[in-house]
């Protein structure tokens, strides 16, 4: 389900986003925040385009917090500008900018209503009553909350809230709305459920959606675009899966999913591929950047990417390697395997248990000889 | 092998007995703890009020103390039982204290609405301050708890007087040349009550800020409401829990107040704290003054009822 649904977001991607004739809806030129001698946000620039989902994916401190409450305009730049629909942004007070947001502890209104909660942003802008009421009853269908109309906040469970909040912000029919840590306060059951509600709303809607988030899975399964933050600065922004199959560097490698990485050096390109020195060994990884021979690189394999076997491997593959299991951890749809290659290096391999094991017996103990071997393009890369 | 553990053999009697004794102790530990205010109250207002109580149905008399007996054993082993209304009679029939009763009660829901005015801007400013200025400030608004009461009206009397140093300032910037009557006028009352009373209002109201959660401004203006609509239509209906609380704390010791009338109001200020203490230390007049409380106390009752049952209603509510 997970991979159709990717598979369906890349081509909306395609479609929907790098057409270079469009304007973008969101542009960020510049833009520093400091606290103090803090840079929280250091000199970024960013364009987000219509109907877009958009991540800010980072650990905590890494700015995206604080880059999103200058959208909304909470927090004003130190400097650089931020423009939405080529309007710059720069004077306008969070009441009058086109965004709204959906709150990490989502800030209802604990002395109203439901519907007067959603009700509140609408009478701001002068609605007639019975459009209001209109609007109201269609965002709370497609929240799923009729219902609970006259129910107040605390009445609520986490998730019903979390969709209050959601419906809000959502009724202002707001150019870009802005979430923070949607998911965040709700347990793993109903973030996954919740994962696919959003994207579904936002595909409803076509509302252009910038979530914060710290989770990576999050990330991955809702948005069309991630932007990877760290220390004030975006590391790579690409699609989900650009990210996780082609990080640039060694931090977005290491941040999103799991990686092996090894120290490395160019030693020669042969066709498609270049060959790298590691410590464990000369391994090839595909590569259209130019790299001069002898240059310092980090060399990366994930652990599902690597094959694992008891046998000998062909003549023919590009990497291999053997080593001794080390360590199982059996996780029930995966088992983790610790393979120790030499007494400094362990690789970490991920096999999926496709077959049930006879007897409640798994064929691969600890101490077992094994064959590791892994295709050239599934490598990767890292700029030192 | 001998057996030198007996782990199942029952204690000795007198130990499982001890223990008995503790279990039952712990089991009442509860009650016991909720005794103690019912006792305190008991003790400390509950014997009062009905002493109070039954002196205002007593009669005037010259001895000591001087008002009637309610239950007097007479020859023969009758017992007479004597409840006279006629204080409250009396209270209700003169007009003096229908008024002095209305005065008070006006004197002191003005002042109170002078704290609220003052009061809520500086709760509100204490709690929007940084967290080092914060406990300072808070501190600044106990200060004055740490010098007497009394001293402290009597310096309002220094400052009002019309040789005191407000009319001296004014009369050396020219600004006017006799003096400005001020203390022995309701005005000086009003000061006072205000001066005093106002860290009651400020307290509550900023332990009531202080729960709110600043991010509700921030989603107020997300969703388009400007400053002041947020504070009208957000900050103020969280807060009433304060304010009626803060405006209780400074209402009813008000009404009743004595010494700020005395000192600042000098006779030109009637209120029934100084009725209280006139028909009790002037006149001796015991059962009229034991009446005047009792009245008192129920004017008082009712704004705490009123409290109460709001209070009951956003428990459930919020």
């Amino acid at each position: 389900m997970t991979d159709d649904n990717s598979i369906l977001k890349e081509d909306d991607t395609q479609n929907k986003v790098f057409s270079a004739d469009k304007k973008p809806l969101l542009e960020i030129r510049g833009v520093t925040k400091t606290f103090g001698s803090f840079v929280a946000v250091n000199n970024v620039d960013l364009e987000i385009y219509k109907g877009e989902l958009f991540c800010l994916l980072g650990g905590s401190g890494c700015g995206k917090t604080t880059l999103l409450r200058m959208l909304a305009g909470f927090e004003s730049p130190s400097s650089g500008q931020i423009l939405i629909d080529g309007k710059d942004m720069s004077d306008v007070p969070p009441y009058e900018r086109p965004t709204n947001m959906m709150f990490q502890n989502y800030a209802l209104f604990p002395h109203m209503t439901v519907e007067k909660n959603i009700a509140f942003g609408l009478q701001q802008d002068g609605l007639a009553k019975g459009e209001i009421r209109d609007r109201i009853d269609d965002i709370l269908r497609l929240v799923e909350l009729q219902d609970f109309k006259k129910r107040r906040p605390q009445q609520l469970s986490g998730g019903q809230r979390q969709r209050v909040a959601l419906a809000r912000a959502l009724v202002k029919e707001p150019k870009l709305l802005l979430l923070d840590e949607p998911l965040g306060a709700l347990d793993k059951k109903l973030r996954e459920q919740t994962q696919f509600e959003l994207v579904n709303i936002q595909e409803k809607v076509g509302v252009t959606f910038v979530v914060v988030t710290h989770d990576q899975e999050e990330a991955m399964t809702l948005s069309s675009r991630i932007a990877v933050m760290h220390e004030g600065k975006f590391v790579q922004i690409g699609s989900p899966t650009e990210i996780y199959e082609f990080p640039e560097n060694r931090l977005v490698a290491d941040f999103i999913g799991s990686a092996n990485i090894f120290d490395g050096t160019v030693i020669a390109r042969s066709g498609k591929n270049l060959q790298v020195a590691t410590e464990i060994g000369n391994f090839y990884v595909e590569s259209a950047v130019e790299v001069s021979e002898g240059s310092e690189v980090y060399y990366g394999i994930r652990p599902e990417k690597i094959h694992l076997s008891m046998q000998t491997a062909d003549e023919s593959e590009e990497n291999k390697v053997v080593g001794i299991i080390d360590d199982i951890g059996y996780l029930g749809n995966n088992s983790r395997y610790k393979v120790r290659i030499s007494n400094d290096y362990k690789i970490d391999v991920t096999v999926p248990n496709q077959v049930r094991p006879k007897n409640l017996k798994h064929h691969i103990s600890l101490q077992d000889k094994v064959y590791l071997n892994w295709d050239a393009s599934s490598a990767m890369l890292l700029k030192k | 092998m001998t057996q030198t553990n007996l782990p199942n053999e029952p204690a000795p009697n007198f130990i499982q007995s001890f223990r008995r004794l503790l279990n039952r102790f712990q089991s009442s530990w509860k009650t016991i703890v909720v005794l103690v205010p019912f006792v305190w109250l008991l003790i400390f207002f509950l014997a009062p009020f009905f002493i109070v109580a039954k002196i205002s149905v007593a009669e005037l008399v010259i001895s000591s103390p001087p008002f009637s007996k309610m239950i007097e054993w007479i020859d023969g082993g009758i017992v007479t039982i004597r409840l006279v209304f006629d204080n409250f009679i009396y209270i209700f029939e003169d007009p003096l204290y229908a008024r002095t009763y209305l005065n008070s009660i006006k004197i002191a829901s003005i002042s109170t609405l002078f704290c609220l005015l003052i009061g809520y801007p500086v709760a509100y400013g204490i709690v929007r301050s940084s967290r080092t200025s914060k406990p300072l400030l808070l501190f600044a608004i106990i200060l004055p708890f740490w010098t007497s009461f009394i001293l402290r009206v009597y310096a309002w009397m220094g400052l009002l007087a019309d040789q005191g140093t407000i009319n001296n300032l004014l009369i050396s910037l020219g600004i006017t040349d006799t003096p400005i009557r001020m203390l022995y006028t309701e005005f000086a009352v009003y000061i006072g009550i205000v001066y005093t009373y106002l860290p009651f209002m400020i307290l509550p109201l900023y332990a009531n800020m202080e729960k709110l959660d600043a991010t509700l401004n921030e989603a107020a203006a997300d969703l388009g409401s400007g400053p002041i609509n947020t504070f009208i239509k957000v900050t103020l209906p969280l807060t009433i829990p304060g304010i009626i609380a803060g405006s209780l704390l400074v209402f009813i010791p008000a009404t009743g107040e004595y010494v700020i009338p005395d000192l600042l109001g000098g006779g030109n200020v009637q209120m029934i704290g100084r009725q209280l203490y006139n028909e009790f230390a002037r006149n001796i007049d015991w059962p009229v003054a034991s009446a005047v409380a009792i009245v008192l106390l129920l004017l008082l009752v009712l704004p705490m009822a009123v409290y109460q049952h709001y209070q009951g209603k956003a428990a459930e509510g919020l």
